[in-house]
């Protein structure tokens, strides 16, 4: 344990309201702190600097999940296990159960939340890619209020994302009409579980008359920011899926990304990787399997 | 006095642990598993790798598996914590003395998270599959063992509970 | 089977009670009144002269206890085999991590801060990494050449095979550092006073090599050294050597502050700065003939030893002398040397250099396999050890061992026949390979040569005032069951019950020096003498009229209480005497290299998953002839246990080093399996008796480690038909063998049988 807690103040004021005045007071003083699973980590390698925090971990307004007739709102304190247990995530939004059962082992599941994961932004979280390919968008809070942000656009760059110095974000609401399309998602690690991902891919896809109608296909770790391969999907829309197109969607993913060597892994290897995925997605869908 | 920028004082939280209220006086982000180590002496949670991965410093945190390691002080506030410690009653535990039976503990430095997450595991599982055991304990690592007398073990133990 | 047979049975664990209630004390459950912690300041650098040393400001330094190699009261050494490695670095610098400085304080948090603000200047020194710049000399970092230790072992007359071949076959293999990941790191509480010296109390293997090297930084006589083993959360020989290094830290702060001094490492600093598994690189040249068999040949066997000698020339012999496997080869040179680089010194690691070389032999004979044109299973019945033929060290194999057999029950248990034939027919339309693989080893248990001659261990049993027994070694439990299984021992020679006997204690103030806990040795050889020992407790009461020829439990325990109230003290040692048969040649390195092997053949079925280029190992069969099973649930535990810590090495463990510096020191990315990694693994035994060792035990505990990394490399290859001759082999590196592999110049070295 690298750091002095006497060097840490932590706060709990315990509704939204409380945190989000205190955030508007004095924006970047205050370090939200959720589950812990990440920001705990840092700190106790001693890579936190000296700072204050403030609890944001069982609010009620951020930890319930809000079901309307086409859209669900997650709240951003849901955490992964609650993710999984809750049978409509399960049914419509299985890329997201799926990566919630991926993110670390059961203990840090209990603890993780889905609004930790966004808004620490690391391109190789589990959760990224299913919300970039459900097109979710982010309800972002304030003592100026909601807004709204499409998550396409919410990461700017490396761990960098529009939230402002005083911003939280609420709840990720996604709209309810997938059933229809085939969801597709794989995680390759370095082990079976508990493993930061070496490359994660989550996909849509849906056929009519036998071509490719619509499709959505999301990376994590090939980019500084999980990555949706919007160039692939043009090239692949309207198209059977035969084995031209598959070399065509697998020269355009490769195209699209942008790997690097790093302590998990290699650019070479998180290419070709990317290109099976992309395949392997493809193929399912080409097959015309559901789910 | 050492020059920092102490910015914090300690502060008085109370939570329950084994069944017993406890107040402790200290900063609000020590971690849960310095607390109940160094504060109150239960030394049965341990720390294998301080950043989550290994699960030696599990407990149940109002009956939620987390890693004692990772959990601010503050957020213990009130909560109703179990180690190891507090799981023996006039007789072990079926999945202790499973553990003893099958050899699921070899140094034993992970065997209290283990049997812990174990325990949360049976409690959502009763009757669970050797996917499911291997899915409950997959935050514990276990280098002496390699996992098939620990399997054994819960698997025993689940059958001697359900009975 | 008796009924009041206590050995051969799963009797409870000894401590196992305390483990499973989370009341078993590790070191850093202990605290000390008026204790500090202590805290290393290590060079960041791999090789310089340290030209400065500031303390920054804003720390109140005069809180801190800081010592400096000019404290060091005796030699600034940790002694071991060469005493070339410092204690704490004076002048130079030879790897990353080398210990400089030692700080304590009350506060634990403060040290961080401490050890961050203190910045030490170096003039650089040219720096070298793998054992081939160290070949090189381009560069000397150690003695002339720097070369820690050579050994050759030379039998039959080499020279003269290439000649006769029919197949000339080479290959090279090579084998990673593996961390030994003991989920409890390393951790030592000091205290000092004039009167009594030195105590320690640690997490060890070896409370004698930490006494000894005690006695020597302090300047202490023995009686003023104390060593005290605490429960230990695994060693697998991580816990060899280094507690020495960090006994020696503790000891120093707590001689000059006055106070206990307790240092525990975080996860980050004991992967970075301590021991690990040696990396090797094996050059096998093979004479075969057309049947198969193997006329000869020459075998390069190289390990790293890191900056300092440490134990490489043992780790060298025994992966020299395991070299050739279990194989007859009748003529045959084995060139072994450890060279220096400037990384931490590596280690002891279960296995000992038997895990590299043997990885190398399993691969090479299933490749001399391909250019023959036999299957790995014709090849390796070929050229198997027969009782009488002797080992490359002229070893004559007198048990009755039939590897033919073994292998055969080996192959029915894992089904291979019908899976090999399966595998090569679903492969060719598939995305997901598999394969088979297999590997036959061998394991020497105990010292090498006239390594258990050179111990001579004391071991004793003390019959207790209250009529219990008390067995007296320096033997440690971390977790493969030394309490339990000595107990059992002593129990059934004594005809008494589990629950009347038990271990000290493993304290030099109270036990005698029965050898260091490694090379499989508890059991075999301290069990023997244990049994001894027990004898001799037994014919004392007998002589003295106390005992009859047959007696109850409760008859003995009487007769023993009698005998304490009577003579005092009641202790009965036994020592170690070489076996008149065992003999071993130091100079020439050949002879009776174990008093014992065990033999085995483990196979391994694999999916190679050709989108991710993962392995997943789906079934393991450990079949082990191991003389005689005394604990089959400890017994078990030791395979299975081995086996995963091998899995890992061939498939997950890498160390990324970067100027000498482990780059992934922490739990998140240098990965171990988890649950969700293992295959099933099938634990078979046969029992053919050792006339050495206790009850017929033969040593176990590393054997394990020996077989899962080639048997898994061979199914990998046969799964995807590229050759795979380093371990680890992860998925990166299973990618680019096969993109090595679809280039048109390397077609033609491609082996000959494969689809």
């Amino acid at each position: 344990m690298r750091s002095d807690p006497q060097d840490y103040q932590l706060i709990a004021p315990g509704t939204l309201h409380a945190v989000v005045s205190l955030l508007a007071k004095e924006p970047g003083a205050w370090l939200p702190i959720a589950g812990g699973t990440d920001v705990m980590v840092l700190y106790a390698a001693g890579k936190l600097p000296a700072r204050k925090l403030v609890s944001i971990w069982n609010l009620p307004e951020l930890r319930r999940i809000e079901v309307f007739s086409d859209e669900i709102r997650i709240g951003a304190g849901c955490t992964y296990t609650e993710l999984r247990e809750q049978q409509i995530v399960g049914r419509e939004f299985p890329l997201l159960a799926r990566a919630a059962s991926w993110t670390g082992g059961i203990a840090n599941q209990n603890r993780g939340t889905i609004g930790g994961n966004i808004v620490n932004a690391s391109p190789a979280a589990d959760s990224l890619p299913a919300l970039l390919v459900y097109e979710a968008e982010l309800i972002l809070v304030s003592i100026r209020g909601e807004r709204r942000v499409p998550y396409l656009d919410f990461h700017t760059g490396y761990k960098t994302t529009k939230l402002a110095a005083d911003e939280l974000v609420r709840a990720v609401s996604l709209r309810r009409r997938f059933s229809e399309y085939l969801h597709h998602t794989r995680k390759v690690g370095a082990r079976s579980a508990q493993a930061i991902s070496k490359l994660c891919i989550a996909a849509l896809g849906r056929l009519a008359d036998g071509l490719v109608d619509d499709v959505r296909i999301a990376l994590g770790s090939v980019a500084p920011v999980p990555l949706r391969l919007i160039e692939t999907e043009r090239a692949v829309k309207g198209r059977g899926v035969d084995s031209s197109l598959l070399t065509l969607a697998k020269k355009a993913a490769a195209s699209e990304i942008r790997p690097i060597d790093d302590i998990r892994s290699t650019a070479r290897y998180r290419t070709e990787v990317a290109r099976n995925l992309v395949e392997e997605f493809l193929l399912r869908l080409g097959t015309g399997a559901k789910k | 006095m050492i020059n920092s920028s102490t910015i914090s004082a300690k502060c008085e939280i109370s939570f329950t642990v084994n069944g017993e209220r406890k107040t402790v006086c200290a900063y609000s982000m020590e971690r849960l598993l310095d607390v109940l180590r160094q504060h109150l002496g239960l030394t049965g949670p341990k720390e294998g790798c301080g950043e989550g991965e290994c699960g030696s410093c599990s407990v149940l945190m109002d009956g939620v598996l987390v890693n004692s390691c990772l959990v601010p002080l503050l957020q213990a506030k009130d909560a109703h914590i179990l180690t190891i410690e507090g799981l023996a009653g006039e007789h072990l535990h079926k999945l202790q003395q499973a553990f003893l039976d099958c050899g699921g503990a070899q140094c034993g430095i992970c065997t209290p998270g283990m049997i812990l997450a174990a325990l949360h595991l049976l409690d959502k599982k009763p009757a669970p599959t050797m996917e499911d055991i291997r899915e409950g304990l997959s935050g514990n690592l276990c280098r002496c063992t390699g996992y098939m007398q620990i399997f054994e073990a819960v698997a025993d133990a689940a059958r001697q509970i359900t009975r | 089977m008796n009924d009041n047979a206590i050995v051969g049975v799963s009797v409870p664990r000894k401590e196992g009670r305390d483990k499973v209630t989370g009341q078993a004390q590790y070191v850093d459950d202990m605290v000390l009144p008026n204790m500090l912690y202590g805290a290393t300041v290590r060079s960041e650098i791999p090789r310089g002269r340290i030209r400065q040393i500031t303390f920054g400001p804003g720390m109140a330094w005069d809180e801190f206890v800081i010592v400096s190699a000019k404290d060091i009261p005796g030699k600034n050494c940790v002694a071991l085999i060469a005493d070339d490695q410092p204690c704490l670095a004076e002048q130079y610098v030879n790897h990353p991590e080398e210990p400089i400085l030692l700080l304590a304080h009350p506060d634990r948090h403060a040290l961080p801060k401490a050890v961050k603000a203190i910045s030490i200047e170096y003039d650089v020194l040219p720096a070298i990494f793998t054992m081939e710049e160290s070949e090189r000399c381009s560069e000397i970092i150690w003695g002339s050449d720097n070369t820690f230790k050579m050994y050759v072992i030379e039998k039959g007359d080499v020279d003269s095979v290439w000649a006769k071949a029919d197949y000339i076959v080479e290959g090279e293999y090579t084998t990673g550092a593996q961390e030994q990941l003991y989920i409890e790191n390393n951790g030592m509480i000091a205290v000092f006073d004039p009167g009594n010296g030195i105590t320690v109390w640690g997490s060890l293997q070896c409370p004698y090599y930490v006494h000894k090297a005690l006695m020597n930084l302090c300047n202490l006589p023995a009686e003023k050294v104390r060593v005290v083993q605490v429960e230990t959360g695994g060693a697998f020989g991580g816990k060899e050597d280094y507690p020495s290094m960090i006994a020696g830290h503790a000891a120093l702060l707590a001689i000059k502050s006055g106070r206990p001094v307790k240092i525990i490492y975080d996860r980050m600093e004991d992967m970075a700065a301590t021991t690990k598994r040696h990396p090797s690189r094996t050059r096998h040249r093979t004479a075969v003939a057309k049947d198969g068999k193997i006329l000869g040949g020459t075998i390069d066997f190289t390990i790293d030893g890191g900056a300092y000698t440490t134990l490489s020339p043992v780790v060298l012999s025994r992966g020299a002398i395991h070299a050739g496997g279990p194989y007859y080869w009748p003529n045959v040179r084995i060139r072994a040397k450890a060279v220096a680089t400037n990384v931490p010194p590596h280690g002891a690691f279960r296995g000992f250099g038997a895990p590299q070389s043997l990885f190398a032999m399993e691969r090479h004979i299933d490749r001399i396999a391909q250019v023959v044109g036999l299957s790995p299973i014709e090849m390796r019945r070929q050229n198997f050890l027969r009782p009488g033929q002797t080992t490359t060290t002229d070893q004559s194999v007198r048990e009755p061992i039939d590897l033919g057999k073994l292998l055969d029950r080996a192959l029915e248990l894992s089904d291979y026949p019908s899976k090999k034939e399966r595998f090569a027919k679903e492969n060719q339309s598939r995305t997901m390979k598999k394969g088979i693989g297999i590997a036959a080893f061998l394991h020497g248990a105990g010292f090498t040569g006239s390594g258990e001659r050179y111990l001579s261990s004391v071991v004793g049993v003390e019959g207790c005032a209250d009529g219990s027994v008390r067995v007296l070694v320096s033997s440690t439990e971390f977790g493969q069951g030394t309490k339990t299984v000595l107990s059992q021992i002593a129990a059934e020679t004594l005809g008494l019950r589990y629950e009347d006997v038990d271990v000290a204690p493993a304290d030099t103030m109270e036990v005698p020096n029965s050898g260091p806990t490694v090379a499989s040795r508890t059991v075999m050889v301290v069990g023997k003498l244990v049994h001894s020992a027990a004898v001799g407790i037994r014919q004392t009461l007998k002589q003295c009229g106390l005992l009859g020829d047959s007696y109850s439990p409760e008859e003995f325990r009487a007769a023993c209480r009698n005998y304490v109230v009577s003579h005092g003290e009641f202790r009965s040692w036994a020592r170690y005497e070489a076996p008149p048969d065992i003999f071993w040649d130091d100079q020439k390195y050949c002879g009776e290299a174990y008093a014992a092997f065990a033999w085995a053949v483990y196979i391994a079925a694999v999916t190679v998953d050709l989108t991710a280029y993962s392995v997943s190992v789906d079934d393991f069969v450990a079949l082990q002839e191991v003389g005689r099973v005394l604990h089959p649930v400890l017994a078990t535990g030791q395979i299975t246990g081995g086996i995963a810590q091998a899995i890992g090495l061939s498939l997950y463990e890498k160390v990324i080093w970067q100027n000498g510096r482990m780059q992934n020191s922490q739990m998140t990315n240098y990965i171990m399996p988890t649950t969700s990694d293992l295959p099933p693994i099938r634990v078979f035994f046969e029992e053919l008796g050792n006339i050495h060792g206790a009850f017929g035990a033969k040593g176990i505990g590393e054997l394990p480690m020996d077989g899962p990394a080639p048997a898994i490399a061979n199914a990998v290859e046969d799964a995807l038909c590229a050759p795979c001759d380093a371990v680890p082999l992860l998925p990166e590196d299973i990618f680019d063998v096969l993109a090595a592999r679809s280039r048109p110049e390397d077609e033609a070295l491609s082996a000959d049988g494969c689809r």
